[in-house]
């Protein structure tokens, strides 16, 4: 850790292994001054591996859904709403939905560092961490969507959330067409993770057969 | 502070690459060094805008070449010593050579699941909010030397305040160690031709959340 040139992801074989002894030693060290638990280490890795992931938000979506009132309420304050859901945790303070509409399309960037709402889409992706996506999000959100294969209306309102602050958003995607009559559950095998971020549209019908 | 932290707008850094089925963690240590961070969170080390602003004060060259996790240990690291709780001896030596530091309280493995909700930033009010959605403002033209969360791009522009979100802390002030000096925060949208100039797509609208002390009256 004291060489602070290293780039993991450019090492290879023993070095990359130097690494992981950097950190266990850094582990060591903060387990013998009784700062940390490695136990507690454990349980918070198997929770983000296990527990935490886009699923929570996919509910929370396919609620919006197929119950108006919910999805008033979800609008109006994200946290209180899905506090009344029993399928999905609570979540902390200051998650904020934002919901496309045939006339405007939601994007969310942290240009800063990399926040996201954890709570209810898992960990961020590297490439919402990465420069391309922090840098262009901004200022070319369509060549951005381009990158993901999504093409919008050109009168369509691109509307980007710069995650500056402990603020959380969460995009509300459009139901696709021929939805209706489904299931809270099968709608929600159409909420992507990436249409919750606004670089993606959920799935139509037709996409969940192939 | 002006860092390569501060992206928004640059150019140059090529294709958003999606990687299909990316797992949680690509190799055990990034899982080992979030948990230390959260872990040492929760034990009252530092804030979270104090590991922001250890990353972001990183050299550039650094910063950029650094994989995510890795600069979060980086970060890490910088806070631990900077801070008093662990010694350059002691990482060398890879053990602990001398006594702690007491911290507030310690991450056990039966309250991580309470853990995991996110904590409040919300404060006590300190005053009226200055703004109310709709009003017309201008961003300031600032550049500290310390942490920031408003980005260059967003400095000295219009926009129009679109939400409140109550009163928070204030990460200018609590990563220069002088507490959370709560202030209003606020959605301001600005159009994309206000930011990027004539050329920019006429469809876009950028928001930032800015707190009060970012902007004025316009």
């Amino acid at each position: 850790m004291a060489d602070h040139d290293h780039d993991p992801h450019h090492e290879h074989g023993s070095e990359l292994s130097e690494t992981q002894l950097r950190v266990r030693a850094l582990e060591t060290i903060l387990t013998e001054k009784g700062y940390v638990d490695p136990a507690a280490l454990d349980a918070i890795v198997e929770a983000y591996e296990t527990k935490v992931g886009p699923r929570n938000g996919a509910a929370v979506v396919a609620r919006a859904w197929t119950d108006s009132a919910f999805k008033q309420a979800l609008l109006k304050d994200a946290t209180a709403a899905v506090a009344t859901l029993g399928h999905v945790s609570p979540v902390g303070d200051h998650l904020v939905a934002v919901e496309n509409t045939s006339g405007r399309h939601n994007m969310i960037v942290c240009t800063l560092c990399s926040c996201y709402p954890w709570e209810v889409l898992g960990l961020p992706p590297v490439w919402y961490k990465s420069a391309p996506y922090r840098s262009r999000a901004v200022k070319d959100p369509r060549g951005v969507l381009a990158d993901f294969g999504v093409s919008l209306p050109k009168e369509t309102e691109i509307r980007v959330w710069d995650s500056t602050a402990e603020t959380r958003f969460l995009v509300l995607p459009m139901r696709p067409a021929g939805t209706e009559g489904w299931s809270e559950e099968r709608l929600a095998d159409l909420v992507t993770r990436d249409s919750m971020i606004g670089t993606g549209l959920a799935r139509t019908p037709a996409e969940l057969a192939r | 502070m002006n860092g390569v932290h501060d992206m928004g707008g640059m150019d140059g850094f090529g294709k958003v690459e999606v990687e299909a089925n990316e797992p949680p963690f690509h190799e055990r240590w990034e899982g080992r060094v979030l948990a230390m961070q959260r872990a040492l969170g929760y034990a009252g080390a530092w804030h979270i805008d104090d590991s922001r602003f250890a990353q972001e004060a990183l050299p550039p060259q650094v910063y950029l070449a650094a994989s995510y996790y890795w600069r979060w240990a980086l970060g890490m690291q910088k806070n631990l010593i900077e801070r008093g709780f662990v010694t350059a001896d002691e990482i060398a030596a890879g053990h602990a050579l001398r006594p702690a530091k007491p911290l507030p309280r310690k991450l056990t493995a039966d309250v991580v699941p309470a853990s995991m909700t996110r904590s409040s930033f919300f404060r006590q009010q300190q005053g009226p909010a200055r703004f109310k959605p709709g009003d017309r403002v201008r961003t300031a033209n600032i550049h500290p030397q310390t942490h920031t969360r408003l980005p260059r791009y967003a400095r000295d522009k219009l926009g129009t305040v679109e939400r409140i979100h109550g009163c928070h802390a204030y990460p200018d002030s609590v990563a220069t160690d002088r507490g959370d000096d709560p202030q209003w925060l606020y959605t301001v949208v600005f159009d994309g031709r206000e930011i990027w100039g004539a050329d920019a797509d006429p469809t876009l609208k950028i928001s930032i959340d800015a707190f009060e002390p970012y902007l004025e009256p316009a």
